[in-house]
């Protein structure tokens, strides 16, 4: 079988798997339809390695294949076909996207074994999987939209899977809005594609764009910028991240896989696909690195002060998401899906330990209230290390690795990059620090109430059941996670997916050691041959040098964390007092929520109501109204005739009739 | 004999016939007014058949006739319909079609 035919399949699998599992939600049995859900998956992740092996067997230079099921629309130029592009990155992506969501699955299938939607989630998850595949097989634009637009709807109905908690359908609207509003940006900038170079396909749009235009032209950075707009609101970057912290009101397997792992990485797949346009417009190009730097930074700086456990580690795949654009966006394309493919690894399995101890807190997810769990907990514990070392990119983890490669890039481009790579540094030093801090105040220390519960009884602990977001009180029905939870210690398929995961970040990186390992970019690299950025290399020693200071920062920013949040536990305190504008600054997101809500949510609201009560009260009513009582006052007067008289029409009748004939004597006469 | 006579006294039937509509009450009395009504009409007809020296309007006076025999049976139904419901047998009385 071609590769094309395999990935095919990797579509199918996780369409048939969401339709079974949701069709046969009455016949079959909860465990089942969990085990057809990851099952699907898994076979999905066995095709991609098939589409893998296929393209290894070819010449580097021609791995790349169109394939077409059914031409969707043709007419007038516009040439619309069902057909997805199977060429390294896409190999890559489908292979990230299916490993991962697999594990995911396995963790899930554990993790939500007592929810009363059991069916529903499992569902929900694989139709997110086949759209975020059909996303990233997509052959045109028009598919990549569909793909797109799925994987928003996906996240979505994941956000609100406990859809009667008041703040998951908030949270779940602010996501679809905000990521609708990207995907405007995106139907846009496939308009202006095809306005510009009378196409859709990938193939045609990538060969023909560097003959039509020039560099800068603004028709391509319109593209571009309308592109990124897009970009940034599916992959959370400055000023469209602020539904991704609200988020996490979903169920943890779904912060996991959607948002750490797989969508808010679409993003960077965008560019990194379209990164001949990108090329063609250097200075959308720059702009987006500058966002994916200032997002680094800013989400790093919240991330510090944030007291909820999900919270921070969404605001640092905020901040890491911002190197991965920061990559595509310089030219370092391979860099920066090498640090897509760790991150999912590494926050994938954060999320799943983090789980595993919000389970363990009976739902709270407030750090001030946890500790010790070191002692409850040794694997998912150890876990959360894992996960944090890798994160904090400790020497030798996969984060290490993939981190240096993107800034030791930045560095070997030069100029205004070399400062890039300076902020990169800052941000890492950032990510080892909040890293940490979560590290140092969950695991160690003497085991708070629901710790010391779990080690006594060797049970978990039962609180009351409220939203910890709004103490709002809770039932066990659907729609409420339900009293029961589960950990990694008690569920083996839990524990098995973070195991693997755990391998994956800390020896991720192994693949691409400079100098010595040449894996992933020796495969991904002749998909970006046409670009000349791709053609700067930054040489072995350079590469060691930065990671040696990769290393240097990671170490000191662990030691930062370890002597404010264990050594002087009173510093961080202190620090509060004396930064206290800043420390409020973080506190508050730097207050982008509030800025939105003034700019864009009141204007829009007054606009909104302006609409309601002038236009649609006096004109639109006005208009309708006004119609109305025209046909009812002519009605009356016609009326007035109907007298029910039968007379009085036969009077009407002969008077017409003598009208008719006088009329016909006047004029012959 | 000159056509005048003949469409004077058909045009008389006629006035007779509609001013019977219009004034009387009495349903049976209006059918009666319609058929003179129908009648002036067939006698114009036939007589302007006659000074042409065809059939044709012969022939459309024999339709009236039917019509008006259709009519009839129709009309008398009605007036047999409103008798048996004891209601007036006056037009006036008659008027639920008022819009």
């Amino acid at each position: 079988m071609s590769s094309t035919a395999w990935a095919w399949l990797v579509l199918l699998l996780p369409l048939l798997g969401s339709l079974v599992v949701a069709l046969g939600f009455r016949a079959l049995p909860a465990r089942v339809a969990g085990a057809i859900g990851t099952a699907s998956i898994g076979l999905a992740f066995a095709c991609a390695v098939a589409v893998l092996i296929g393209l290894l067997g070819e010449d580097p230079e021609s791995r790349h294949h169109a394939s077409s099921l059914y031409e969707y629309a043709s007419a007038g130029g516009l040439d619309i076909e069902l057909g997805i592009y199977v060429d390294q990155l896409s190999a890559f992506m489908i292979l990230v996207v299916t490993g991962v969501s697999a594990l995911i699955h396995l963790y899930s299938y554990g993790y939500m074994r007592s929810d009363e939607g059991y069916h529903r989630f499992f569902s929900y998850l694989n139709f997110f999987v086949f759209s975020m595949l059909l996303l990233v097989l997509a052959g045109n634009f028009v598919l990549l939209i569909v793909g797109w637009a799925f994987v928003g709807f996906a996240s979505y109905a994941l956000i609100s899977f406990w859809y009667r908690r008041t703040t998951a359908t908030a949270a779940g609207m602010k996501a679809f809005v905000i990521n609708v509003v990207g995907d405007i940006g995106l139907v846009l900038a496939a308009f202006l594609i095809f306005q510009q170079l009378g196409s859709f396909d990938y193939e045609t749009v990538f060969e023909t764009a560097p003959q039509v235009f020039e560099s800068n032209q603004w028709e391509v950075t319109a593209i571009c910028l309308l592109l990124l707009v897009g970009a940034f609101a599916k992959s959370a970057q400055i000023p469209f991240h602020t539904w991704l912290p609200d988020a996490m009101e979903g169920p943890t397997p779904v912060s996991s896989l959607i948002h750490a792992a797989t969508m808010v990485t679409a993003g960077v797949y965008l560019i990194a696909r379209s990164h001949e346009l990108f090329y063609l417009a250097p200075t959308a190009a720059d702009i987006a690195a500058f966002v994916g730097l200032a997002t680094l930074l800013v989400a790093g700086t919240i991330a510090i002060a944030m007291t909820d456990l999900k919270r921070a580690i969404a605001y640092s795949t905020m901040s890491q998401i911002g190197y991965m654009i920061m990559g595509v966006s310089i030219g370092a394309y391979a860099a920066g899906l090498f640090h897509l493919m760790t991150h999912a690894f590494f926050k994938a399995l954060l999320f799943m330990a983090a789980g595993s101890i919000i389970a363990a807190m009976a739902n709270r997810q407030d750090i001030d209230r946890m500790s010790g769990f070191w002692k409850a907990m040794r694997f998912t514990s150890l876990m959360l290390l894992v996960g944090g070392l890798a994160l904090a990119a400790f020497p030798l983890t996969s984060g290490f690795f993939s981190k240096d490669s993107i800034l030791a890039y930045a560095e070997a481009r030069g100029g205004m990059y070399l400062w890039m790579a300076v902020g990169g540094y800052v941000g890492a030093f950032l990510t080892a620090i909040y890293t940490f801090r979560l590290i140092f105040r969950v695991l160690p220390g003497r085991p708070c109430e629901e710790a010391q519960h779990l080690i006594e009884t060797g049970e978990l602990y039962h609180g009351p059941a409220i939203n910890p977001a709004n103490e709002e009180r809770e039932d066990a029905e659907v729609g409420f996670p339900g009293p029961a939870h589960h950990i990694a210690e008690q569920s083996r398929p839990m524990a098995v997916a973070m195991a693997v995961l755990g391998f994956g970040a800390l020896f991720g990186g192994l693949v691409q050691v400079p100098g010595v390992t040449n894996v992933l970019f020796g495969f991904l690299e002749p998909a970006f041959h046409d670009s000349p950025l791709a053609e700067v290399h930054p040489s072995v020693a350079h590469e060691w040098r930065g990671l040696a200071i990769g290393a240097a920062i990671s170490l000191l920013g662990i030691g930062a964390a370890w002597l404010l949040w264990v050594r002087r536990p009173e510093l961080p305190g202190l620090f509060r007092e004396r930064l206290r504008p800043a420390y409020l600054l973080a506190l508050h997101k730097w207050y982008f929520d509030e800025a939105i809500d003034l700019l864009v949510v009141r204007p829009a609201l007054a606009v909104g109501r302006f609409a309601n009560d002038v236009f649609e009260r006096v004109v639109v009513d006005g208009l309708v109204s006004g119609t109305a009582g025209g046909v009812r006052g002519a009605g009356g007067i016609v009326r007035l005739v109907q007298s029910g008289f039968v007379r009085g029409y036969a009077l009407l009748l002969v008077a017409g009739f003598a009208g008719l004939a006088l009329y016909f004597l006047v004029v012959s006469a | 004999m000159s056509i005048e006579w003949y469409v004077v006294l058909s045009s008389l039937l006629f006035a007779t016939g509609a001013v019977g509509i219009l004034i009387r009450r009495s349903p049976i009395v209006i059918l009666l007014c319609l058929e003179l009504m129908l009648n002036a009409g067939n006698l114009a007809l036939i007589a302007f058949s006659r000074m042409a020296g065809n059939e044709e309007g012969q022939i459309f006076a024999l339709v009236v006739m039917v019509v008006a025999a259709c009519e009839v049976v129709v009309g008398l139904g009605l007036i047999v319909a409103i008798f048996r419901r004891k209601l007036p047998l006056d037009v006036d009385a008659l008027r639920e079609l008022r819009g």
